[in-house]
């Protein structure tokens, strides 16, 4: 009786923090694993092959193919009935080899309008007695492949299996991903410079300002991400009120291009951000005795010296966690950029979104998603590891 | 004094930067005009009338409402036992499993999203509002932990003891002095979650199937496609539901307060 009660009450927080567990086991974890295990499987090719599968390590890989891995891969087409299946497979050959397409569709009218014996591949179309094409498929047969992780990185391998740069005109995503960088450090750098004045105006404030200028803070956190970048929609827009006020106060002539463009990203994106910067800093403010800058003054320092080498190095861990904090989730951004920015204001989500959902390339989408994981994985543990030293040391 | 007058202008224009984007929509969603734009020519209902006749919006909010309370069901039940579960020290692994159920807050939502998919096709669940509600528990689940492990480090312990010394079983004494003293906590994790689900858009996206478009998957492709002031309507309807579900909330917690005096 004894033994069963301490049982319970030594496994009871166990079985309490069980479901949540397992459910962010089944709902969180498996699907970034199953993100991972996309950006590096690759069977479109080969589930729709499995005969060809077969023959194709008795092919030498140089000389033209035999004609067991002919028959076998006319086999495999005809069982082949899932239209998006082999379109994917179509894709997935033309990416490795261009000219696929074109093949493609003439060797599977061949293969329809044959439904039985041999097909004279060669005569049927000259490409397939070129070694290339099979080297493609073969290639295509094996379940696992780099290829997507290193094309995320604007990274190949060449045809000796080394991995080598892209041609300079397949390269986008290092660029992309620098976009990204860039811009989520310039929404950075504007957080740091309007929110940490602020913070310190927070501090120093008494009464009502005090709770007003929290309010302005606390308030955007409420509201719904959505409906702030909305806003800035109207706010921005070609006839929207910024435009209007600063036209009706004869500042312009002509209304500014505010959307749409970089400009309106970085203004929507440091509203959205600017709270996760000025809480942090507030908060480390607050447990820095008020006496330190009277007494750096009363000891003779100016006051620009003072707050350099006295409020600055002590407010420091708020800048890095705001920072962090700020910089962490503008690399995520989707929404902001995709509402307010152009075609050249697009961030690495965007691509990760239109892989996936317009062109259907998921093992692309998952392999820059993996990209774009590890970097915010990195950048929440240097974040968490600041706050338990802050923690400690509070 | 200058340099004060300087501090509180740029005080002021701060609070105005912050502020003022969250009320430029509420007059909007009463224009009588076609375009989402200043000035107003007169008042008019008609497109709260548009949210609520026409079926894309409608099916919306219905799918919005569904949804948001299956969100706050599912990710406060799973949320409080946790946190229940995490207010013991759990040997070893307890700071490793306050992190995992952190993480949620922090991975791209672009990412988490395309998982899902792959995952909720692969199981069956594609196309469903179950679905739709497990992802937005995944994200929702966090911000319930906080508010209710933040409420229950705030209980005295020896209440608690006390209420056991009393003889008061340990059921009685969860049901009669932790869940009270608690309950401000669970109800603001509730609020968030509820929140949360319905300002998702990104794993809406991925998961949610034409029959599960939210209000805010529909708000989302309105502003990509065709502006409406039916937008500023919605909006309306998010920060007026935000602001009641404060409301309640902030009710609540002084209740308790006031308990506590």
């Amino acid at each position: 009786m004894m033994s069963g009660k301490s049982f319970l009450q030594k496994s009871g927080p166990f079985l309490l923090v069980a479901p949540l567990f397992l459910f962010i086991c089944l709902f969180f974890i498996w699907p970034l694993g199953s993100v991972l295990t996309q950006s590096v499987s690759d069977n479109a090719v080969a589930r729709l092959l499995p005969e060809t599968a077969k023959v194709a390590s008795s092919w030498d890989g140089e000389s033209a193919p035999g004609e067991d891995l002919q028959a076998a891969f006319v086999t495999d087409l005809r069982a082949a009935t899932d239209e998006q299946a082999v379109g994917d497979m179509v894709r997935r050959l033309n990416s490795a080899q261009s000219g696929f397409r074109t093949l493609m569709s003439k060797t599977l009218r061949a293969v329809q309008e044959t439904p039985e014996g041999l097909i004279d591949l060669v005569a049927l179309d000259r490409k397939w007695s070129q070694p290339q094409y099979w080297k493609a498929i073969t290639d295509a047969l094996s379940p696992t492949t780099d290829r997507y992780l290193l094309a995320a990185v604007d990274l190949m391998r060449n045809d000796a299996g080394e991995i080598v740069s892209q041609p300079p005109e397949q390269t986008i995503n290092v660029a992309i991903f620098g976009r990204t960088f860039w811009i989520s450090a310039t929404v950075t750098i504007f957080c740091v410079l309007l929110g940490y004045p602020y913070a310190l105006l927070i501090t120093v404030a008494t009464g009502w300002k005090k709770q007003a200028l929290l309010a302005a803070v606390l308030l955007p956190l409420w509201t719904s991400l959505l409906v702030r970048t909305a806003a800035w929609f109207i706010l921005l827009q070609e006839q929207g009120l910024i435009n209007s006020a600063l036209m009706d106060l004869n500042i312009i002539a002509g209304p500014l291009a505010l959307i749409f463009n970089r400009t309106g990203v970085i203004i929507a994106m440091t509203h959205v951000s600017l709270p996760m910067m000025v809480l942090p800093i507030y908060s480390v403010l607050l447990t820095i005795p008020k006496n330190l800058m009277p007494a750096a003054a009363s000891l003779g320092a100016h006051p620009l010296r003072a707050f350099v080498r006295v409020l600055l190095p002590l407010s420091f861990g708020g800048i890095a966690a705001g920072s962090l904090l700020v910089f962490m989730s503008a690399i995520g951004y989707y929404i902001t950029p995709a509402l307010i920015g152009g075609a050249g204001d697009q961030m690495i989500s965007s691509f990760i979104a239109f892989h996936a959902q317009n062109s259907g390339n998921w093992g692309m989408a998952s392999a820059l998603g993996i990209v774009l994981l590890v970097v915010t994985i990195i950048l929440y543990a240097v974040y968490d590891r600041l706050a338990t030293q802050r923690e400690r040391s509070a | 004094m200058p340099a004060k007058t300087l501090q509180w202008l740029f005080g002021a224009l701060m609070a105005a930067f912050l502020i003022v984007p969250l009320l430029v929509m509420m007059p909007l969603a009463f224009t009588s005009s076609l375009l989402l734009v200043y000035p107003i020519p007169s008042f008019s209902f008609r497109w709260f009338v548009e949210l609520f006749t026409l079926p894309v919006w409608q099916r919306a909010i219905v799918n919005s409402l569904i949804i948001g309370f299956g969100t706050t069901a599912l990710a406060t039940v799973l949320g409080v036992l946790a946190a229940l579960g995490l207010r013991r020290r759990l040997p070893m692994i307890g700071g490793v499993i306050r992190t995992l159920f952190m993480l949620p807050m922090v991975v791209p939502a672009v990412v988490l999203g395309i998982g899902m998919q792959i995952l909720l096709a692969r199981i069956g669940l594609a196309n469903t509002h179950l679905a739709v509600i497990i992802a937005h528990t995944v994200v929702a689940v966090p911000f319930v932990i906080v508010s209710v492990s933040g409420s229950l480090a705030g209980i005295d312990r020896r209440v608690e003891l006390a209420a056991a010394s009393l003889g008061a079983s340990p059921q009685r004494v969860f049901g009669k002095v932790t869940l009270p003293l608690a309950m401000p906590g669970i109800l603001t994790g509730a609020v968030l979650a509820f929140a949360t689900s319905l300002d998702e858009v990104v794993l809406t996206l991925f998961v949610a199937g034409p029959n599960q478009r939210t209000l805010a998957r529909q708000m989302f492709s309105t502003i990509r496609d065709n502006i409406s002031p039916a937008i500023a309507a919605a909006a309306f309807l998010f920060i007026f539901g935000t602001l009641l579900l404060a409301a309640v909330v902030l009710i609540v917690r002084r209740k308790k307060e006031v308990a506590a005096i």
